[in-house]
């Protein structure tokens, strides 16, 4: 594998969800150890982008491609998608009544192995690698066995997310407003988990509406995006520049 | 809806509808009476299978009630009219000499069981579960008879306990499920065939599980089997019944009974994986099943739990009960029902509390994927006696797919202020995003779903008994996983 190829190239993407086009021609490049952030005005396709790369079935790609780590994934179901290294961490988090965290989490972490050709892990081998992971993102460990997402806070579904990604190892994360409804000491626990584990090797997605979560992790590129395409792009500075005179000052 | 979300039903539908295992058939000679129903129908039965005179009249009463009565028309289910006479009431594979041991029994029976997972030969028993093997409409062999025997518990076909302990069967027959209890139940008591008995004496703990295996075979034969279960004072016994059935276009009717009573401070535990043909995609074929169990808590803290993972059938029409008639006397019934395609489920509990501080469990988990239907039918009746009488229910449906069909009527009826009842009721759905985040997550559709439904049935898997656990996780991994094509 080429690691100088982009991790991810979207070219000229056009989508749609029950024939409204919401993607217009977005095109975007991300290279290796590259966060970028998306900002923009509600309804401007932010979260409709993140669900296409991850392969949601509700939605049609109509144009263009996206290409993961120098092939096309247009043709690959969700769960495929995931083996070769997308995340996305949910914008809401699912509740799945029934089923354990650590059921969960271990199910995911073997079909990565499976699909990896490693050996899958017992539940006992899986308990001292997910408590590891459990550290970085301040949980403990009765967090294992309440049912997935079920009756967490807010700030517990979406630390709940930045653990999966930790645990799977992705190589490209999309984190879709990880931030909102976080309170302060929990946006500090999970930019700090989030810049742990990011490195040179990896590329990080951030969705936000807000600049507050770009002073904890430093974003190389921040785009803009409005009726479903990138209009603007620039550094960190453009996001202060947003904060203050807002989206209206781009038109 | 667009492509790409159609794919995912497809997938969804794909894994709920896997091929049904026990569909074979066995070709073996047959002691068939003619079909239909009537007065010289049972007569020729009962003399065929030599009875006794108490039970030919048994089963003429019967008749003659089945007769006065009609089909009942208050469930949710719909199916066209059955013809009684075009139903063949008595088939038995033909046995030549008496048997008196397994080497005896035709290999090709054997194979059946085998092929079915039940082995009967010595080696390859199970070791602590005793079984009693019916076709069509006769017990092929019960294990560990002698064993059993030891510790004067009696487990044996009904046929044979008919001669051998006619005394017990005069007693107790019929006295839990009347005849006229109901049009299926007046039906079983005049034509029953086979089934299970067993004795519990004094004081015994039951050293094995008991177990009765169920088979249709034949085409156009009935099975109406009877299942009777004593247990005497301060015994206890966990009891296990399965059933297949081959693959038909038409439909099969299987229409039992089974009665249970605890002594004083007695305890039955019975459980039931019924998996009975339950027809093709379409709906055409599978098995009518029109079940009365029902068990009466005779004694004072005698205790009676029910627990049943209903996954065939294309209609299941059943409610075990119990009848608390002893003081502190308990009941529980623990159930996961599953359809899919076009079957349809009604079924569900009685408690009938009568003695003082009697206490009743209900778990219910109905299931629906498809185009099926699936109701929860629940009766608790405390009556003025029951004083400090006490009452858990809860009834959970959960939808797969957007065109099954789940409903739930629980009818409470209190007759004292005494009374504790509480009733909790929940319905959810197998979403498009929770399978999405399965997926994200790079765990497959099919891990998904089995995730969740065993999760769902968890409360009721527990209940059952180890060597059935695992049986019911492959009954409900045969309806609702495997490979996704």
């Amino acid at each position: 594998m080429d690691l100088n190829l982009p991790i991810l190239e979207i070219k000229n993407l056009k989508a749609s969800i029950n024939n409204n086009e919401i993607l217009q021609s977005l095109n975007l490049t991300v290279n290796r150890g590259e966060i970028h952030a998306i900002m923009g005005p509600n309804g401007s396709g932010k979260s409709t982008f993140s669900k296409i790369i991850a392969g949601h079935p509700a939605y049609e790609v109509l144009d263009g491609d996206i290409i993961f780590k120098g092939s096309s994934i247009l043709d690959l179901d969700p769960e495929e998608r995931s083996h070769l290294g997308i995340f996305l961490a949910f914008q809401y988090p699912i509740e799945i009544p029934g089923v354990s965290n650590e059921d969960f989490l271990r199910l995911a972490y073997n079909s990565k192995q499976k699909f990896l050709n490693k050996p899958e892990v017992d539940p006992i081998e899986f308990f001292s690698i997910i408590n590891e992971k459990l550290k970085l993102v301040n949980m403990s460990s009765i967090f294992l066995s309440r049912n997935v997402n079920e009756g967490f806070s807010g700030g517990e579904k979406k630390r709940n997310e930045i653990l999966q990604m930790i645990l799977l190892e992705s190589e490209l994360s999309i984190l879709d407003e990880t931030d909102s409804g976080l309170d302060i000491d929990a946006l500090k626990i999970i930019s700090k988990g989030i810049n742990t584990f990011m490195d040179s090797n990896k590329a990080i997605i951030l969705i936000t509406h807000y600049q507050r979560l770009l002073d904890y992790i430093k974003p190389d590129y921040v785009h803009v995006m409005q009726n479903g395409k990138i209009i603007k792009t620039g550094t960190a500075e453009l996001a202060k520049e947003l904060e203050i005179k807002g989206y209206e000052w781009l038109n | 809806m667009n492509q790409s979300n159609k794919t995912l039903n497809n997938k969804i539908t794909k894994l709920v509808n896997q091929p049904y295992k026990y569909g074979f058939s066995t070709t073996i000679e047959k002691d068939i009476i003619e079909k239909g129903l009537n007065e010289k129908v049972i007569r020729l039965l009962s003399k065929k299978k030599n009875e006794p005179k108490f039970l030919l009249e048994f089963r003429l009463k019967a008749y003659k009630k089945w007769n006065e009565m009609s089909c009942p028309e208050w469930a949710q289910l719909k199916f066209s009219e059955i013809n009684y006479q075009d139903v063949i009431y008595y088939s038995a594979p033909k046995i030549k000499k008496k048997l008196d041991s397994l080497d005896e029994v035709d290999p090709e029976l054997l194979e059946t069981f085998n092929k079915l997972g039940i082995s009967l030969t010595e080696q390859k028993r199970l070791t602590n579960v005793a079984v009693d093997a019916v076709f069509d409409s006769v017990s092929i062999a019960t294990t560990f008879k002698k064993e059993l025997a030891e510790y004067g518990v009696i487990f044996s076909s009904i046929s044979e306990a008919v001669h051998d302990y006619a005394g017990l069967i005069e007693k107790y027959l019929g006295t839990v499920v009347p005849i006229g209890d109901n049009y299926f139940s007046a039906l079983n008591s005049a034509v029953f065939t086979d089934g299970s008995f067993c004795y519990i004496p004094k004081d015994v703990i039951c050293p094995l599980d008991l177990s009765t295996y169920f088979r249709i075979n034949d085409e156009k034969s009935g099975q109406f089997e009877r299942t009777l279960i004593i247990a005497e004072e301060n015994s206890q016994v966990s009891y296990l019944e399965g059933c297949t059935a081959p693959q038909y276009d038409n439909n099969q009717l299987h229409a039992a009974i089974v009665e249970l009573i605890a002594l004083d401070n007695a305890t039955i535990k019975y459980s039931t994986v019924q998996n009975w043909y339950s027809g093709d995609q379409k709906g055409q074929g599978g098995v009518y099943n029109f079940v009365t169990k029902r068990g009466l808590c005779a004694g004072n803290s005698s205790k009676i739990s029910w627990t049943q993972v209903e996954t065939g059938s294309s209609i299941t029409w059943k409610y075990p009960s119990c009848l608390l008639v002893g003081d502190n006397a308990q009941g529980e019934f623990y159930s996961v029902a599953l359809t899919n395609n076009y079957q349809q489920a009604d079924t569900g509990t009685k408690m009938v509390h009568i003695g003082k501080n009697t206490r009743s469990r209900i778990v219910s988990k109905g299931i629906s994927a498809g185009n099926s239907k699936n109701t929860y039918r629940g009766f608790v009746n405390i009556n003025k006696k029951a004083i400090g009488a006490r009452n858990y229910s809860q009834c959970d449906s959960l939808l797969i797919g957007n065109a099954s069909n789940s409903n739930t009527f629980p009818f409470i009826s209190v007759r004292n202020c005494t009374t504790k009842i509480e009733h909790e009721a929940s319905t959810s759905k197998i979403g498009e995003e929770q399978i999405f985040y399965f997926l994200q997550r790079g765990i497959s559709i099919e891990k998904g779903i089995e995730l969740m439904i065993s999760g769902f049935c968890r409360e009721v898997f527990t209940e059952l008994p180890l060597e059935f656990a695992s049986e019911a996780d492959r009954l409900l991994s045969l309806k609702l996983e495997g490979s996704v094509g």
